[in-house]
């Protein structure tokens, strides 16, 4: 008789695609978040997986801040036309021009944060009762404190300190009208298990995760890609360089790496010997100590 | 490389010991010589320490996430946190030790391989080393160990280790874990957690790296009985797949073969396995913990909450059933209240027919007197299913002997309960 065990990676494939048939059943109008970055790819491959010979059953929700990479826009239209998705798109634009929210002005003026409202007021108008996430608890502290199923009160708020048990893998989904869930599938997925999978699934990723020659500028140790979203102090000069970028989100405040690696295997090597996390290099988490944590509570990703 | 983490496997493990136990200590250890902790993560750390002007680094600032956590200096949750070796992935679950955080323990400990208990070398056995024993034994963990740490206090003496490893013994003798260890530590040096060290030659057995890395684990999952607990029913409804129906689930026990008879819980009815596809691929067998989709022979009505069981080795079937309740809420379990119930993919509502007992859980013996259940508390409960449920014993099968209970009025999770 030959050993019935798992690698570490078809048991967490094994544990997202269970997690993902949950949200299906346990919910009536699920949308999956997508942003075009390499965790809502691989989130979007497991649900392919889950629900084979299907179609994913549920649509895709992506919050445009208007400030995207044009790569990352361009993929997203060739993953909805291949695979006959259905995209659903929540504009910040849309919301400041609504007066719903306001511009940041100044240098690190961001649209990061006023994504939370487009998210939320997509969710509502959309009628989604779970969204799911691309979220990993690795990625940062308060993350890692997050359940599977996490709880939003009506205003759309996560409260840490009231969040439900979650054993075994039972998922409490239960909830009154007008409150919704979020779902993390790759909750216990680190960076690492994300590139080998995508390695080991032969899964396509938008360019700019592999280097490439940009324009780019320096910001406090942080290297920003130049493009006319960004308010450039005087003593930024841009200059060219060979870059790629370790985590996808807003261009305002993703940071690219000093980086050769042209395949996924480098990438992988690079992640093995990197000493910085991936979100390191992201403005938005910088804050303050508890930065990501006050936004969740607004009902950020 | 590739080779290399295509062989890995998972353990997943939980922490247990108090604030002055070391235990934020052994896991920064253990994250630091494994590189799990970042530079950018190390000088969050430095500079929050700074702040708070404690002089050292303190590493539970690591896995203390939430504000509330750091402004207190206590952890009220459960934290997840990740590492690798060439071997291994791990994910632990680690725990608060405070006596009103029990449920984050059991929380912890429902999925885990192994349990890491801390002792402090210089005081032994204490009340909450019992609890931590008996809650690790309770929640079916297969590994335990028992970690004596801060050896160096103590010199390194081997008396004291083994002083403390007998009466460890004569307690871990009244439970039911499989496999006990103890090691000798010192979390603060490092010695026996990923290095030998040179304090402690007199000490022959493993060191806790290597334990963690070699402890036989892909026996944990049950391979015998075969139990498909249905989520839903796939049907593409296209041209290409018109008849298809499929019933995804992930597999809670034995292996499912192309061919093989199947019987329909509660139905039923019987079958044989048509097809087995895991994602994309058409395999010929399904085991435990596989997500899968299993087609059958035959048209039969089932969907969601049904299971496929093997004709000759059935669970039990019954709407009584008799649990270990371990209660999480603030308002204490109500003798004859109704709860909405959630066991595999079945939802149900039950009422709590009887309150055999109340646990002791510091001497192991039925708490006399006083049987209200409140919360952290555990207690032995007989339950009334509005519908029959498909259970096994805990023992026998962790993911079809759990259940937990939903108070219909807040949706709170309110307790977890291990079928006896």
């Amino acid at each position: 008789m030959h050993s019935y065990r798992l690698t570490h990676l078809k048991e967490l494939e094994s544990e997202s695609i269970h997690i993902l048939r949950e949200v299906y059943a346990q919910f009536e109008n699920p949308a999956l978040l997508f942003s075009g970055g390499k965790d809502s790819i691989v989130c979007f491959h497991l649900a392919r997986k889950a629900f084979f010979p299907s179609r994913v059953p549920f649509p895709l929700l992506h919050v445009d801040t208007g400030h995207n990479f044009e790569e990352t826009i361009v993929f997203r239209d060739k993953l909805v036309l291949e695979h006959g998705a259905k995209l659903i798109v929540g504009s910040v634009q849309e919301s400041i021009d609504q007066g719903k929210v306001t511009e940041e002005t100044g240098y690190y003026a961001s649209r990061n944060k006023l994504q939370t409202v487009t998210l939320l007021d997509s969710i509502e108008a959309n009628k989604i009762d779970c969204a799911i996430g691309g979220g990993r608890r690795d990625e940062e502290k308060a993350r890692a404190k997050e359940r599977v199923f996490s709880h939003r009160d009506e205003f759309g708020q996560w409260d840490p300190k009231m969040q439900r048990p979650e054993l075994w893998n039972l998922y409490n989904g239960r909830k009154r009208v007008g409150e919704h869930f979020r779902a993390f599938p790759i909750s216990n997925w680190t960076e690492m298990d994300v590139w080998q999978y995508i390695l080991l699934e032969n899964i396509p990723i938008p360019s700019i995760y592999f280097s490439h020659e940009r324009e780019v500028f320096l910001r406090d140790g942080v290297i920003y890609a130049n493009s006319p979203f960004m308010n450039l102090k005087p003593e930024e000069k841009p200059y060219r360089m060979q870059v790629r970028f370790r985590t996808i989100g807003d261009m305002s405040c993703t940071g690219a790496v000093d980086s050769p690696a042209s395949t996924l295997e480098e990438i992988i090597a690079e992640v093995a010997s990197s000493r910085v996390t991936e979100r390191g290099s992201r403005q938005d988490d910088k804050r303050s100590e508890a930065a990501m944590e006050d936004r969740k509570k607004e009902g950020y990703f | 490389m590739k080779d290399g983490y295509l062989d890995m496997d998972l353990l997943r493990f939980t922490t247990a010991g108090s604030v002055d136990d070391g235990k934020s200590t052994l896991i920064g250890r253990l994250l630091y010589d494994s590189k799990a902790i970042f530079d950018d993560q190390l000088e969050a750390v430095e500079k929050a320490s700074a702040k708070r002007g404690t002089g050292e680094v303190d590493l539970s600032l690591l896995t203390d996430g939430l504000r509330a956590e750091r402004e207190q200096g206590i952890t009220i949750d459960v934290a997840y946190r990740y590492f690798a070796t060439p071997k291994r992935k791990f994910i632990i679950a680690d725990t608060p030790g405070h006596i009103q955080y029990t449920r984050n323990m059991v929380t912890g400990a429902s999925t885990a391989n192994l349990a890491i208990i801390l002792v402090d070398a210089r005081k032994g056995i204490q009340e909450q080393t019992n609890r931590h024993a008996f809650i690790a034994s309770l929640l079916g963990i297969p590994h335990v160990v028992f970690c004596i740490n801060k050896m160096d206090l103590v010199d390194y003496d081997e008396a004291v280790f083994t002083r403390i490893q007998r009466e460890l013994e004569d307690f871990s003798s009244k439970l039911e874990v499989k496999d006990v260890r103890y090691i000798p530590i010192s979390a603060l040096n490092g010695d026996m957690v990923v290095d030998r060290g040179e304090k402690m030659p007199w000490y022959q057995g493993p060191t806790l790296m290597y334990l963690l890395e070699n402890v036989h684990i892909a026996g944990d999952h049950n391979h015998i009985d075969r139990r498909f607990p249905v989520q839903c029913v796939i049907r593409p409804m296209t041209t290409e797949h018109h008849d298809f129906r499929g019933f995804a689930g992930r597999v809670a026990g034995g292996v499912f073969r192309v061919g093989d008879p199947i019987q329909v819980l509660p139905s039923g009815f019987t079958s044989s396995i048509k097809g087995i596809h895991i994602g994309e691929r058409a395999v010929e067998e399904a085991f435990a913990p596989q997500s899968a989709v299993i087609t059958l022979m035959d048209e039969i009505d089932i969907s969601r909450g049904d299971m496929l069981v093997s004709p000759n080795n059935l669970p039990e079937t019954s709407q009584d059933v008799e649990v270990m309740l371990c209660w999480f809420n603030e308002r204490p379990l109500q003798p004859g209240g109704k709860y909405a119930l959630k066991h595999t993919t079945r939802d149900a509502r039950c009422m709590i027919k009887e309150v055999r007992y109340k646990m002791d859980i510091n001497t192991l013996r039925k708490a006399e007197g006083d049987g209200t259940i409140r919360m952290n508390d555990i207690g032995r409960v007989q339950l009334r299913t509005t519908v029959p449920l498909n259970t096994d014993t805990y023992a026998r099968n962790r993911i079809t002997g759990s259940l937990i209970l939903i108070d219909e009025g807040t949706n709170e999770t309110v307790a977890a309960g291990m079928i006896v």
